[in-house]
């Protein structure tokens, strides 16, 4: 009983007080969160803090994440900076004021894991992967505008 | 009308992709007239005693290119004397990161002490026949009688963030397999990187 209202205490006060922390993810568990069977369309975007044009078009994700929420979209922030840098990451999610998911990639080497993602990725940043109903339906390396984001999420909610 | 939405579609598409084609492991690759840090224009051919290249496309600002500095001065002076040097190309446009343009190529090479010519594919054309997306990305070519060969396209090693950490070392082993005669391999990698920028 004490602990069942521990969780239930927890579960008001948990995400208030942690809102939208920055974890580490291992690829499998970024692959089984987003490559799922149902009809959500999940909008995954690979960025790092060091990345410029990453940073530039963050903005219109958050956007799209907001604008179409109530169109099962789901936008993922993947970092891939070091695992180390982990609260540094975390640090500028928050003072960039991120709704989206974010997570950190930590995978090992690159060569590794590159083509599991995607065989066309040749690993620069920043690259965007969608997924619904458990399938790649779009990918692209490289930057948007927030136009053609939304074009793209557009003709695949569809 | 419909004929010219239709073209207006297909040049939307096309526009949204970037230079990809580029040379793959066994193709032949071009030499080319580009500027040094020197301001004197060197080519491949001028390195007279090479028996091949280790060339990297690399860039001043992107922190995965500051990280493989000393690593890309290190294989210079190793491979150098064995036949192999190293030739760094910058093809960035500098109006996208000032610190990319030729001063700032100057001043880095002095900086670090380049061991190894840096030159400005102000044009980009070189970095596009090749298909270099990202920087760091090394393409080792092998010199022979019928031109250059494509041996090795990828990372430098299999850990940017530390060299005391590195557990394969793609190019060491890629050039020591071409220097004994052997195949190379893995002859092709992969490695997060900043992207080329492109003109737009």
């Amino acid at each position: 009983m004490m602990i069942q209202l521990l969780l239930l205490w927890l579960s008001f006060i948990a995400p208030s007080a942690e809102s939208n922390k920055v974890q580490t993810i291992s690829l499998e568990q970024l692959q089984s969160s987003t490559i799922q069977n149902n009809d959500t369309l999940y909008v995954v975007n690979f960025w790092a803090t060091w990345c410029k044009p990453c940073v530039a078009e963050m903005p219109y994700f958050e956007e799209a994440n907001t604008k179409f929420a109530s169109q099962k979209v789901k936008v993922v922030f993947v970092s891939l900076n070091y695992p180390r840098e982990l609260a540094a990451v975390d640090k500028f999610v928050k003072q960039k004021k991120i709704q989206s998911t974010a997570y950190l990639l930590d995978a090992g080497t690159p060569n590794s894991w590159i083509d599991k993602i995607e065989k066309e990725w040749g690993g620069s940043i920043p690259a965007t992967i969608l997924y619904k109903n458990g399938k790649k339906v779009f990918f692209r390396e490289g930057e948007f505008t927030q136009i053609e984001l939304d074009s793209i999420i557009k003709t695949k909610i569809q | 009308m419909k004929k010219l939405m239709f073209l207006s579609a297909v040049i939307l598409l096309l526009s949204s992709f970037k230079p990809e084609a580029g040379y793959k492991v066994g193709d032949k690759a071009i030499d080319f007239s580009l500027k040094n840090v020197d301001d004197k224009m060197m080519s491949l051919a001028d390195l007279k005693d090479a028996k091949g290249y280790i060339i990297v496309f690399t860039c001043n600002h992107c922190p995965f290119s500051i990280k493989y500095e000393d690593r890309i001065n290190a294989l210079d002076k190793k491979y150098k004397k064995l036949g192999y040097p190293v030739v760094a190309i910058n093809p960035n446009d500098a109006s996208q990161h000032g610190s990319d343009d030729f001063e700032g190529m100057k001043t880095r090479a002095k900086e670090k002490k380049f061991s190894f010519p840096y030159l400005h594919d102000e044009s980009q054309a070189i970095a596009t026949a090749y298909g270099a997306a990202r920087t760091p990305h090394v393409y080792i070519v092998e010199r022979g009688a019928a031109g250059n060969t494509v041996k090795y396209i990828g990372a430098i090693d299999d850990n940017s963030d530390n060299a005391k950490q590195v557990k394969e070392k793609y190019v060491e082993n890629a050039v020591d397999a071409l220097l004994a005669g052997k195949a190379v391999s893995p002859d092709f990698t992969k490695a997060i990187g900043c992207t080329i920028k492109w003109k737009k």
